[in-house]
């Protein structure tokens, strides 16, 4: 049954890029992306890997979407028609996805217990993450603290992605005299979204904490308390937005989330362990590795949600100006 | 009580002042931090280049969990080699960045300049220190997006095309290296480099480890810029700031370059991709193309930063050349050649973006007479372009006299002779900014302007890497002992792995 619910989802996976690839209006092309991300996010599910299904839904479906949005009102809705040959680059995908077939002809047989994936490095995370680190969820185990470099890296993929659009767009000035709203006339939109956004929120806090326990962490966290902000500024507009939260100090935000991870492996020296050693942070071993945990996850949180969001406000400004221009 | 930290210092120390740049938020401040933090890096990386020599290899584990369960850190002679490359010259570049960027970057940007740089070279240090492949991918991704951003920083807007077309580029290169590691870990279950070499040498070659080695290959050649991938470089380098184009010349390739060494050799091992796979031939055909195609291309440009892109090209072919001869010495003149590139394209780029700092062009026509008015300036340039082309006594002829002997143990006369025919070809574009310098007089117009020589911060930086090429050139007790460990441990490790079977 999973089987057939999975070449299902595939089926729909590849009718939705076809449908990237032949579709002009771009609005539409960002929708089908978004349709795309949630497909994969289903996927992920059936295959029981449900922190990656809520990041890729969170962040693929979610964030992105608005993002890319974002630029279509700074661009335009219609693709260009591109005057390059399409031969020789048709030529290359069909060599990629040939070479791509070829290597799944030795590949380890799907899902079975005996694959090289399942015997070596998991095994011993599966066995004695339990005693080591103490968590109910062993993936928060693996990318916090096993693999923490990892995500130490990929929070400043995070930073430096968010001073590469801020380098380029720059950030809104706080402008308190022209308050002016984007959907004014909407109340039902108003109302709703006061009562959806402190939920948001609350959620957003939720997944930040429980993410030792249940799916998730500070990226779907961060994400999700972005997005809370990212309505709040649809709604009621980008200057109410930024008086709330401030562009300067989601700059100084992004800044401090990468400065606690580091700084946390850094505590980790003068207590005598490695870099992003944890058990030395507290007198117990398991104590010590929840304490670290939970700060690098608080500290990836607060990077996500100050990177996504000023992204998101360096490419509303700029639709703004051009709006207004 | 640091010493055992070493090896991870001069990732966690940039890692830690780029964000400190954002909270400084003023310039002067940020640019002070950026260069401290750097020299430090530098210092610590020699220190780890001396430590690796005497004792082979240098392993950490990082949060204290053993590889192959958690990542480790680990420094032999290659790493620690380029390690202390990038990190003096990402010294030597943000001295001389104060200046060049106050004309070529807008003063509300420094800080994101400075920024943007520190996260370039963390991510570039953890691509050298780690022994982990997917950490790698991490790190090669910090530095990416940083390099992006600083190419676009320049008020020149066609710098801003130029990232776009990189950034296509060097995404797909990434994702590339991306679906070989996976397919990696979908074969031995396991991340560890040693773990990894290890484990293919059990399992003998599959089409699923073939796949994965083909995606990384041509990953890392988007990366590098291998002969026909490179079609972003010479705009990237072209149109970024110059203080850009010279840190990004002389040490991202060459990362890139250390990244395919340590795929081919540490983990895949020579065995399986020359051998098996036939890689050698298609690189050293890539690399010979290379050298020719871009040292023309090199000599049809106006534009002397286009000039010296096109070199580069052209140059990262001697180097694979090195590579491809599947030898000790081979790898040994590539590494070292690695080391020496970065020196000449340093000092060459930096006293190109003096010239455009006094001139505002860097039009070959720009460079007329400017052998008498920025004689400094100049003499760097003669320098930087006599080690392009190996005139004895200059790092570059180290490298090619190493890179000719390598060819020519293997018998492989038409190969040395290539190589030889290659610098020939140098001669040629490098000459053509040296006649316009020295021999031609300047406009009508360019004559009355007054043309100063480049300012103290600019020229130290440029003639401390001058100097370098003769140096190097000189006494090569350190770089080729280097290189000559590097190049016996990696074959070395690659051949009992290997031969253990």
């Amino acid at each position: 049954m999973a089987e057939l619910i999975n070449l299902l989802l595939l089926g729909m996976l590849a009718v939705t890029a076809l449908g990237v690839v032949f579709l002009k209006d771009l609005f539409a092309v960002v929708m089908l992306f978004g349709i795309y991300s949630f497909l994969s996010a289903l996927i992920f599910v059936n295959l029981d890997a449900v922190d990656v299904a809520f990041t890729e839904a969170a962040v693929g479906a979610g964030i992105s979407t608005v993002l890319m949005l974002g630029t279509l009102s700074l661009t335009g809705r219609q693709e260009k028609m591109s005057g390059h040959k399409t031969l020789l680059p048709l030529l290359v995908v069909v060599t990629t996805g040939a070479a791509l077939i070829y290597g799944t002809l030795d590949m380890p047989p799907f899902g079975n217990p005996e694959n090289p994936v399942h015997q070596h490095v998991a095994l011993r995370y599966i066995q004695d993450s339990p005693q080591e680190i103490g968590l109910p969820n062993m993936v928060t185990s693996v990318l916090a603290s096993y693999r923490g470099f990892d995500t130490l890296g990929e929070t400043a993929v995070v930073f430096a992605a968010a001073i590469g659009v801020l380098s380029l767009l720059g950030l809104p000035k706080q402008d308190r005299a022209a308050i002016e709203s984007g959907l004014e006339s909407h109340l039902v939109l108003k109302v709703v979204a006061k009562i959806i956004i402190p939920l948001i929120i609350l959620f957003a806090l939720y997944v930040q904490f429980h993410g030792d326990y249940g799916p998730g962490g500070g990226f779907q966290a961060g994400v999700i308390a972005a997005a809370a902000i990212i309505l709040y500024a649809l709604v009621f507009g980008l200057p109410l937005a930024t008086q709330v939260v401030q562009p300067g100090l989601l700059k100084a935000l992004a800044a401090l989330g990468v400065l606690l991870y580091a700084g946390t492996g850094v505590a980790s020296f003068f207590l005598g362990g490695n870099f992003l050693d944890y058990n030395v942070l507290a007198a117990d071993p398991v104590a010590g590795q929840h304490l670290g945990i939970i700060l690098i996850e608080l500290g990836v949180g607060i990077t996500v949600f100050a990177a996504m969001l000023s992204i998101f406000y360096a490419f509303a400004s700029k639709a703004e100006r051009k709006n207004i221009q | 009580m640091f010493e055992q930290h070493f090896l991870i210092l001069p990732i966690v120390l940039p890692l830690m002042a780029a964000p400190l740049c954002i909270l400084l938020g003023q310039r002067q401040l940020a640019w002070l931090l950026a260069t401290l933090v750097s020299a430090l890096s530098c210092v610590i990386s020699v220190n780890l280049l001396y430590a690796a020599l005497d004792q082979g290899v240098l392993s950490y584990a990082v949060g204290g969990w053993a590889a192959p369960w958690g990542i480790e850190v680990r420094m032999d002679a290659a790493s620690a080699m380029v390690l202390s490359l990038v990190t003096a010259i990402s010294t030597l570049v943000l001295i001389y960045a104060k200046a060049s960027i106050e004309k070529e970057i807008d003063s509300s940007r420094h800080t994101l300049f400075y920024t943007a740089h520190l996260l370039c070279l963390t991510g570039l240090s953890g691509i050298l220190s780690t022994g982990d492949a997917f950490n790698l991918f991490v790190f090669l991704e910090i530095s990416s997006l940083a390099t992006y951003t600083l190419v676009s920083l320049a008020s020149d807007r066609r710098s801003l095309t130029a990232a776009f077309r990189y950034l296509v580029m060097g995404t797909i290169g990434a994702t590339f290296i991306l679906i070989g590691v996976g397919m990696l870990y979908m074969q031995t279950g396991t991340l560890n480099m040693l773990d990894l070499a290890d484990r293919i040498a059990q399992s003998g070659p599959s089409r699923t480890l073939n796949t994965g080695l083909a995606f990384i290959l041509v990953g890392v050649s988007v990366k590098l810029a291998l002969f026909p991938l490179h079609m972003w470089l010479p705009p990237a380098y072209t149109h970024s700031p110059s203080a850009v184009s010279a840190f990004l010349a002389s040490t991202a390739t060459k990362v890139a370059v250390y990244v395919m060494v340590r795929f081919i050799f540490t983990i895949y091992g020579v065995e399986y991709v020359f051998h098996n796979m036939g890689m050698d031939l298609i690189l050293l055909l890539l690399a010979i193309v290379a050298i020719f195609k871009c040292s023309f291309m090199a000599m049809a440009q106006s534009n002397v930063k286009t000039v010296l892109a096109y070199s580069s090209v052209a140059q990262i072919g001697y180097m694979i050349l090195g590579i491809s001869l599947a030898s000790a010495a081979g790898l040994m003149a590539g590494l070292l050649h690695v080391f020496n590139h970065a020196l000449m394209k340093g000092a060459l780029f930096m006293a190109v973006g003096a010239v455009l700092y006094r001139t505002g062009s860097v039009d070959i026509k720009a460079f007329r007479g400017l052998g008498k008015k920025m004689p400094l300036t100049m003499a760097a340039f003669v320098i930087g372009g006599m080690s392009i082309v190996g005139v004895p006594l200059t790092a570059g002829f180290v490298s090619k006299w190493y890179l000719v002997t390598a060819a020519l143990e293997q018998q492989h006369w038409l190969i040395a002779f290539l190589i030889l025919l290659g610098s020939l070809l140098a001669v040629i574009y490098i000459f053509r900014v040296i006649e316009a310098a020295y021999l031609k007089k300047p406009d009508e117009s360019a004559a009355s302007k007054d043309i100063k020589e480049a300012p103290m911060l600019m020229l130290i930086p440029m003639w401390v890497l001058a100097l370098g090429n003769i140096y190097f050139g000189l006494d090569t007790t350190l770089s080729v002992a280097a290189a000559e460990s590097a190049a016996q441990w990696l074959t070395q490790s690659s051949m009992s792995v290997g031969g253990g079977q």
